[in-house]
């Protein structure tokens, strides 16, 4: 395998680029491995490579039925943050975060994270009150990088906002997030894919998971379109098609219904925006980025009805232009060159479960609502770390799926339990 | 765009309607134990597929329907009152 | 490329000559032209930069699917980057530019790069920008984010403008039995046999006329028939859209459609929207899309002077432009013909180059009249020339290779390689196209919907096929059996050409000119393992540009399916995503922008606040009184004045906003008894409560007052905030869970205009508005007691003596319409009493001191427990959220609750969003928070409301500081109970 460098880019450059190999095998699926992980998408592939990496456990198999990464890793808005506050978020999200940082050297593969600050537009003296609080909370716990912005200094940042007598909700300020910002959603994935095959990791396209095999109480394998695969012990990072997968399992109820987030992007622009810009008020949600092709990126709220199909509708659309429009004027003559729906896991309280469940053997990571693609390497590492010991690390150890029993919601936003109130 | 037939106005864009949840979901007695609330309000059986789920025409009636929809497709496969003695009104009416 | 005007034919109108610019230079044109058909006649050739290598690019196409000829239209606020000088109408004294290039397109300085392509195979960037070269030491991300700066840069193709955008859009909704996408022969004759039927048909069509293909033939018997469809068309009552593109497919038949209305015109109507954003919705759709030519790829196929031979045609016959004078024109199938002959018979000296060994009879007579020479068993192998095609180097078939043959000069070089029909729209459906090895294109599957696909768009190469196939879809759309022509309709089967080059070569061929995606990108994505097609797409950018993949996609499937030694339909193909065409975000937004984003909602007061000195503030999506200034006041000066005022004298405040909802019926007690969290079934008529209702999870819903008016009938009132929400939850309940109860709920908000009288002098001020004052006297109108009465005038109110404020008072209720008047008579005697108008930062500054909760406490993660209202939830009956409330972490004796903050130094200040701590302790999440923070006048500091972990009784004594490191330092506080004022309420009850 070819090391990732300028030299090497130069080097192959020169020599015709033939020394680029596969940046993962193929490889036809073993009768048995210690550990499966159903999903290639990123919580899937992060999960492999740090099984291999921080706990030594090599022989795993990724399964995914179509090709990697093919379903909400990319689909997203590549957004990474960590401004979440609830006890067990917030270490989880910083720790994700920290992650992201070293990120591209870790796994020798640029996945462009771009710390260019996330910043959320405030409205009124309340919303100040009330940002002030989560990003007072982010400071005492670590954050330096959270920041409450008077309405002077978002202007000069962003000085092509809305910001005239015309605008519906004037702008009061704004909660900066520094170290947030956006990264290459699609190299993320191939680049947990290469890691991980580095590492003894197979990963097996086109394989589709047909049946969970148990044994009473205990699950032993799987029956998948490539033949049956006997399995130490199996994750599920299947974002979307959980309950499918929960169902072969012989299991029923979740608390998570599917629903579909659009995304949109516009044609490629010379640099417009510098920052990921958020805005919420009037019921509208709304943010905003640059990718570094020049497309512009963003995504509002859901469909609002639950849904499996991969495919948005026009309602929507006219909501998040709307709100496009409102916040930044100049996109008028913009024009959308794609938009496109994925399907999202909503949980009850907005939080994620990474999670043990009632049969021995099985975890579930699952329910990540909008926050599946940031949490991608603390979701690997803390799915890892629950499969490799068997028992939940403390940063945890309320993301189960009985915390609802105990009277724990983890709900960011106070919107109760209604799975589609939580974007 | 989703066009639901409304059993008292007649077909409309989805966009008239709010999406309520669940519509198998039985809630248990305002009494009943905790397990039984617990799972009527947390535990979803998310079906992929044909299930029966509250709307509400928010923006017309505001009567709530129960709508057998297909999740997948989103094809509708039918609509009644959710509340029985409205659909025997209706059924009286017609 | 020697492209020139013909002095005759075509469609242009020679009489009325346009004025444009393009880069700053002046240029004429005709009306009937495109910008790109201008420039062509004007004998541009460099029209554009490619996105990565900054290749000189000229006119590659003459419709959607345009790579080359890229431009920026307009300038300054109406600037539109990334346009297609093919799609834009020429008009007198349009303005374009070249974009992605510097100083301009025809010498740009970035082309430099180019001679560094070696390194920037697909995904380089994946492999290198970590850290510092060359094997990118270091950590973190800062050396990624310089290197980013620059790629940024020299990223994206337009500049968009960071001006607003000054025009206007709209938004239509429509409905149609048929809606006809393409007006083809397929298009026209599907309309029109849908509308003899009586069907309501809308014919929708990108271009600004008429006929799809037909525009582009010069056989004057297709013209007549044209016309004679349009008549007939029009006659026919069809809405026709011209000048409008069918962008997406949703459910239920739904269309959206961009009409563009005033693009085309120098001088743009006032009143006219740019542009319109159609809404739809179709029981059947007729998709007449047509077909897109394919190109191959092959060395410098990018080269200005390379384009497709329909393009030429259409240059032709339509615009009255030969392209070139000596051309050369490859092809592997047999609709190339025709054109080389009209090419030939226009004067231009022609070389038809096929890649099959038999050609029909038919063509090579046609060929030989025309003066046109055949050479067959040839492919293109390499574009000579620099920013214009000068020559060909050809290449023939050996075994699965290729050799060199012979080199042609040319000034033009026109290719066909099939073509590809356009099945964008009907994949939006999910209908996954499949390959027809015969045809060698991708064909539309059937979908679920009731989508027809026609003409060409369903693999019909002849006009009269096309025609047919579009009569025989208008039927099956409409229900009935019709039987289309055969597939295809080519005399000598197509030979299936994707790419040329000889074998162990170094090619520099396109896949996608636009993304600069080349052969050799998608031969090393194999390499690395790229081979699904979706990763292939994402990994070389192939199909993102703003064509969308229209002209490589299928080049590049075939160069993958030749790799992995599969055929086409096993590697499978991408999923077209919505719009068809890129749509500007203006258009969909429509008129719901700036300051009609999102309704305003006024009260029936509104007018009267303003002219009375309100000052405005968002709550929600209402605007309130915030607080009403006298001369020279700052906000603070008036809040504390008003909030003084209150207590010494009286104040009157806006409270139309709260919700209010009639709960009427037999079981209505019994109905407010379950959703409340405390009693409700014993309430007295002519009384009212506070009342909590929970949600489901036994966390705080909402929280209101409640009157009982009569046995059967409540007014029950919400929190500004939660109106709407609450009137939901009230009608799901009684539909839903409990259709057994005989209640009914009916929003009244908007029926009622209400104010808060409040202070000592409120029962005088109500008194002298009152047509009989003892109505609302101490013995009459007890504390929590409802009456309704009349105003001076006769005017029917409800009044509550209810209090938020701590003080005697009153809120007054009367219908909408009498809102001013009621204001007028309460102000009329309350200003001379020395009362005032108080706006919602003093009514905070009331209930902050009497700790009184709202939306900043009751955030929806908070118990009834928590805020300090546990005495409310009845023990003796189950209600809403009483099962799952009594979870275990929901009782913890640990969890913050609601206590009052008064700064050490009473002195200081502090603010709503500090996070309270122990002083030895300040870090991770606390011990609570602070939700609110006034002046108090009646205290003579600044106290606050909170949460802390046990409650004010487990702070007795102990030193707290209220943190707020984004704002301001620490301040020393003291938690103490949350009622700081008036604890046992005497005021009130007075």
């Amino acid at each position: 395998m070819t090391r990732f460098s300028a030299w090497n880019v130069f080097w192959q450059g020169i020599s015709g680029q033939e020394g680029w190999t596969r940046q993962w095998r193929d490889p036809e699926p073993k009768p048995h491995y210690d550990v499966v992980v159903v999903g290639g998408g990123l919580h899937g592939l992060a999960t492999a490579y740090y099984l291999a990496k921080n706990h030594g456990v090599r022989n795993v198999a990724v399964l995914e039925k179509g090709w990697i990464g093919g379903g909400n890793a990319g689909r997203n808005t590549t957004i990474v943050r960590s401004n979440y506050t609830q006890p067990g978020n917030r270490e989880f999200y910083e720790d994700s975060l920290k992650l992201w940082e070293e990120l591209s050297h870790d796994l020798n593969y640029n996945v462009m994270f771009s710390q260019r600050s996330h910043i959320t537009l405030l409205h009124s003296p309340g919303a100040v009150d009330a940002a002030s609080r989560n990003y007072n909370t982010m400071r005492l716990t670590g954050n330096s990088d959270a920041e409450i912005w008077s309405l002077g200094q978002l202007k000069e940042a962003v000085p092509h906002l809305n910001y005239g007598a015309d605008a519906r909700f004037p702008i009061m300020g704004a909660a900066v997030h520094k170290r947030a910002g956006t990264a290459r959603h699609d190299a993320v994935v191939w680049g947990y894919a290469r890691a991980a095959d580095q590492l003894g990791v197979d990963i097996i396209q086109n394989c589709e998971v047909t049946g969970i095999l148990r044994e009473g109480g205990k699950v032993t394998g799987l029956e998948t379109s490539r033949g049956k695969i006997s399995a130490g012990k199996l994750g599920l990072a299947v974002a979307g098609n959980t309950s499918r997968l929960w169902n072969m399992a012989g299991m029923s109820h979740l608390p998570i219904e599917s629903h579909k987030l659009q995304a949109f992007v516009s044609e490629p622009l010379k640099p417009l925006l510098d920052q990921v810009v958020v805005f919420g008020m009037g019921g509208a949600h709304f943010y905003i980025s640059q990718s570094d092709k020049g497309g512009m990126v963003f995504g509002g709220d859901l469909d609002w009805y639950k849904s499996y199909a991969q495919k948005g509708n026009l309602p929507i659309v006219q909501d998040v232009a709307e709100a496009a429009m409102s916040v930044l004027p100049c996109l008028g003559r913009v024009r959308l060159l794609r938009h496109w729906s994925g399907v999202v896991d909503m949980s009850m309280d907005g939080t994620h479960f990474i999670s043990k469940t009632p049969l021995d053997n099985l975890y579930l990571n699952a329910g990540w609502n909008y926050g599946g693609f940031k949490a991608t390497p603390a979701a690997g590492t803390y799915f890892a770390d629950l499969i490799a010991n068997d028992r939940p690390h403390q940063v945890i150890a309320n993301h189960d799926l009985r915390r609802f029993e105990r009277g724990i919601q983890l709900d960011e936003r106070g919107a109760g339990p209604d799975p589609k109130l939580h974007g | 765009m989703i066009r639901i037939p409304c059993p008292f106005c007649g077909t409309r864009d989805h966009s008239e309607f709010a999406h309520g949840g669940d519509g198998s979901v039985t809630y248990p007695n305002l009494d009943a134990p905790m397990q039984d609330w617990h799972d009527a309000v947390f535990q979803r059986e998310n079906i992929c597929g044909v299930q029966v789920e509250t709307w509400q025409h928010v923006n017309g009636c505001r009567m709530w329907i129960l709508v057998e929809r297909d999740t997948m497709t989103h094809e509708i496969h039918s609509v009644r009152p959710a509340h029985a003695g409205m659909a025997k009104a209706l059924g009286a009416a017609s | 490329m020697s492209a020139s005007r013909l002095t005759k034919g075509g469609r242009i109108d020679r009489s009325c000559r346009l004025g444009f610019t393009w880069d700053g230079r002046s240029f004429e044109g005709y009306a009937g032209d495109t910008l790109a058909s201008a420039l062509m006649a004007s004998g541009e050739t460099v029209l554009g930069r490619s996105f990565k290598y900054h290749r000189p690019r000229g006119i590659m196409s003459a419709g959607v699917e345009e790579s080359g000829a890229i431009v920026t239209l307009g300038a300054g606020e109406r600037a539109e980057p990334n346009t297609k000088a093919t799609m834009v109408e020429l008009y007198d004294g349009l303005t374009a530019c070249g974009q992605n290039a510097w100083p301009n397109v025809r010498s740009d300085v970035g082309a430099a790069l180019g001679l560094f392509g070696r390194f920037f195979s697909a995904g380089f960037y994946y492999k290198t920008f970590m850290g510092l070269p060359p094997f990118e030491w270091g950590r973190g991300t800062g050396i990624w984010m310089q290197y980013e700066k620059l790629i940024r840069k020299a990223a994206g193709m337009g500049e968009a403008s960071r001006s607003a955008d000054p025009d206007a859009y709209d938004h239509v909704h429509a409905f149609c039995d048929v809606l006809v996408v393409g007006s083809g022969p397929a298009g026209l004759n599907a309309a029109l046999t849908a509308a003899r039927q009586g069907k309501d048909v809308i014919l929708v069509e990108q271009d600004f006329d008429l006929g799809g293909d037909l525009l582009n033939q010069s056989d004057p018997v297709a013209e007549a028939q044209r016309r004679e469809l349009v008549a007939e068309l029009k006659a026919a009552n069809v809405r026709v859209m011209t000048r409008t593109t069918a962008f997406g497919l949703y459910d239920y038949g739904t269309a959206g459609l961009l009409e563009r209305v005033t693009d085309h015109l120098a001088v743009k109507p006032a009143h006219a929207p740019r542009q319109r954003f159609w809404t739809v919705r179709a029981a059947a759709t007729v998709l007449a899309t047509g077909a897109l030519e394919r190109t191959v790829a092959f060395t410098n196929n990018d080269r200005p002077g390379v384009m497709t031979v329909a393009a030429a045609r259409a240059y032709l016959n339509r615009f009255g432009v030969l392209p070139g004078r000596n051309i050369v024109l490859s092809t592997n199938n047999d609709s190339a013909y025709v054109t080389a002959a009209e090419l030939a018979r226009a004067g231009a000296n022609v070389t038809l180059v096929d890649l099959r060994d038999r050609v029909s009879e038919v063509h090579m007579v046609a060929m030989k009249a025309a003066g046109v020479e055949v050479k067959t068993g040839l492919a293109p192998l390499k574009a000579l020339g620099g920013k214009s095609v000068a020559g060909v180097v050809l290449a023939r078939p050996r075994g699965k290779s290729w050799a060199a043959a012979e080199t042609l000069a040319c000034d033009l070089l026109l290719v066909s390689a099939g073509w590809s029909p356009v099945v964008n729209l009907v994949s939006h459906r999910g209908a996954k196209p499949v390959w027809d090895k015969d045809l060698a294109c991708f064909l539309p599957a059937p979908c679920a919907d009731n989508v027809v696909m026609a003409g060409s768009a369903a693999g019909h190469w002849n006009t009269g096929d096309c025609a047919a196939s579009g009569i025989a879809a208008a039927k099956t759309a409409m229900g009935e059996s019709a039987e289309s022509p055969a597939l295809g309709g080519a005399e000598t089967p197509v030979k299936p050409l994707y790419e040329v080059r000889l074998p162990g070569k170094k090619t520099k061929s396109f896949v996608d000119p636009q993304h600069d995606v080349t052969a050799a990108d998608v031969r090393l994505a194999h390499q690395e393992g790229f081979v699904s097609v979706e990763h292939l797409k994402r990994y070389t950018t192939l199909g993102m540009a703003t064509d969308q993949g229209k002209m490589g996609n299928v080049i590049g499937l075939a160069l993958m399916a030749d790799a992995l030694g599969k055929e086409i339909p096993e590697v499978g193909t991408t999923r077209f995503r919505p719009p068809y065409t890129p749509v500007a975000i203006g258009a969909l937004a429509g008129r719901n922008t700036s300051s009609h984003f999102k309704v305003l909602r006024r009260t029936p007061l509104h007018d009267w606040n303003l002219r009375h000195g309100a000052t405005m503030t968002d709550a929600g999506l209402w605007h309130r009184p915030w607080y009403f200034a006298r001369k020279g006041e700052t906000i603070t000066e008036a809040y504390i004045r008003e909030a003084a005022t209150v207590r010494d004298t009286l104040g009157i405040c806006d409270v139309s906003s709260l919700g209010k909802i009639a709960v009427q019926g037999p079981d209505a007690s019994e109905f407010l008894n379950r959703v409340y969290s405390n009693a409700f079934a014993k309430l007295a008529v002519g009384k009212a409560r506070y009342g909590i209702m929970l949600r489901d999870d036994g966390m705080v819903m909402d929280d209101g007052t409640t009157w009982r008016l009569a046995e059967n009938d409540f007014l029950l009132t919400t929190t500004t905030t939660n109106a709407g929400k609450v009137m939901v939850w009230l009608e799901e309940l009684l539909q839903l869970r409990w259709p057994d109860l005989k209640v009914h709920v009916t929003s009244v908000s908007d029926q009622w205009a209400g104010v808060s009288v409040a202070g000592p002098k409120a029962r005088s001020d109500i008194m002298a508005c009152l047509q009989d004052p003892a109505a609302v006297s101490a013995d009459n109108l007890p504390f929590m007691g409802v009456i309704e009465t009349r105003l001076k005038g006769g005017i029917k109110c409800l009044i509550a003596r209810i209090s938020f404020s701590g003080e005697l008072a009153y809120e007054v209720y009367v219908p909408s319409d009498y809102g001013e008047v009621m204001m007028d008579l309460l102000w009329e005697t309350a200003e001379p009493m020395g009362g005032c108008l108080y706006g919602l930062e003093a009514l905070g500054t009331l209930r902050i001191e009497k700790g009184h909760v709202t939306g900043a406490e009751l955030d929806g993660r908070v118990t009834i427990d928590d805020a300090g209202l546990g005495k409310m939830a009845s023990a003796r009956k189950p209600f809403i959220g009483s099962a799952l409330r009594q979870r275990p972490d929901l009782l913890r004796a640990d969890r913050p609750q609601l206590v009052g903050i008064f700064p050490k130094d009473r002195n200081q200040t502090f603010n709503g969003g500090a996070l309270l701590c122990k002083p030895d302790e300040i870090s991770g999440f606390g011990e609570g928070w602070v939700t609110a923070v006034t002046y108090s006048p009646a205290l003579g500091h600044w106290i606050g409301l909170g949460y802390v972990s046990g409650g004010h009784t487990a702070w007795q004594g102990k030193a707290a500081t209220a943190t707020d490191p984004v704002r301001q330092g620490d301040i020393a506080v003291e938690i103490v109970s949350p009622h700081m004022f008036d604890p046992e309420g005497e005021r009130m009850h007075g």
